[in-house]
């Protein structure tokens, strides 16, 4: 009677994680097609999904390990990666996107990057 | 450092032919013992406790997830609302880091927190610069990115 419960309880949380990493994959993807630029589009992207790419690699990895006993470390590694590379996928998409010329949305035009930009090029000169 | 794991380990085969079982359990108590051992002996060892920053990496890796979790939120608040309101903008932060190892973690760990995206570095590395959601709290934004990430950083480096 015991084990059915704890295997309900341990469904429930799978189900948890999983059911969450699938929202916050959902919502990276709203939010990349509703955002205006690519600076805030790249800001949806990558928060979003990276936790949504962690949440169902847990779940996965919970999954295994409760049915089958598989402790999958592949999985672990896969979030640890995902986690250190996502940023850096993020820094260069935006670094090349100022550098080809995108200017990022802005009303009150603050732009600290483009003046420093303009800057190394005055100093060029 | 690099001493007190030597004498860890050291005290930890001591243990395991002391005790006559050449095997993983018996390593590791006898792990453990040494480091019991070395924490009573500290003040006569030189340099620091080593899993002080062992402990110090930890901090930080709570930190990313804590920071990972409320920036998630933030941002599935501002996707699914009516009219998404921010005012983005690029702004540059003034960075103490001065290795290479340590900046790209700073950036990292910028790019995952809430409203704020690391864009570039500037030539000296002396500046990061940051594209954020809300422009008009950016001093805010500083002071803490300054009082919490930098500080994690240089506890686990220096």
């Amino acid at each position: 009677m015991i084990e059915t419960w704890i295997d309900i309880i341990f469904n429930i949380i799978i189900a948890i994680f999983l059911l969450s990493g699938t929202f916050f994959l959902i919502s990276s993807s709203i939010g990349l097609i509703r955002f205006p630029d690519v600076y805030t589009r790249l800001h949806a992207t990558t928060k979003a999904s990276t936790l949504g790419i962690a949440g169902l690699l847990i779940g996965a990895f919970l999954f295994l390990f409760v049915e089958h006993g598989i402790i999958s470390g592949k999985l672990l590694l896969a979030i640890v990666f995902t986690l250190l590379t996502a940023p850096l996928g993020a820094h260069m998409i935006s670094r090349a996107a100022h550098r080809v010329g995108i200017k990022p949305v802005t009303k009150q035009r603050s732009d600290e990057y483009e003046k420093a930009i303009q800057k190394e090029k005055q100093q060029q000169k | 450092m690099p001493f007190q794991i030597v004498m860890n380990l050291i005290i930890a085969i001591m243990w395991m032919f002391l005790s006559e079982s050449y095997t993983l359990p018996s390593f590791i108590t006898g792990y453990l013992i040494g480091i019991f051992l070395l924490l009573l002996l500290n003040r006569f060892i030189p340099d620091t406790f080593y899993l002080r920053r062992f402990y110090k990496i930890l901090a930080l890796v709570y930190l990313f997830i804590k920071e990972l979790i409320t920036s998630n939120i933030d941002i599935v608040k501002l996707v699914y609302q009516r009219k998404p309101e921010f005012e983005p903008g690029i702004f540059a932060l003034p960075t103490d880091l001065k290795s290479n190892w340590e900046i790209t973690l700073l950036a990292n760990l910028i790019s995952l927190t809430p409203g704020t995206l690391s864009v570039a570095v500037s030539q000296d590395n002396t500046h990061l610069y940051i594209h954020a959601m809300n422009i008009d709290d950016i001093d805010e934004t500083i002071n803490y990115i300054k009082s919490t990430f930098e500080n994690a950083i240089m506890e686990v480096t220096r």
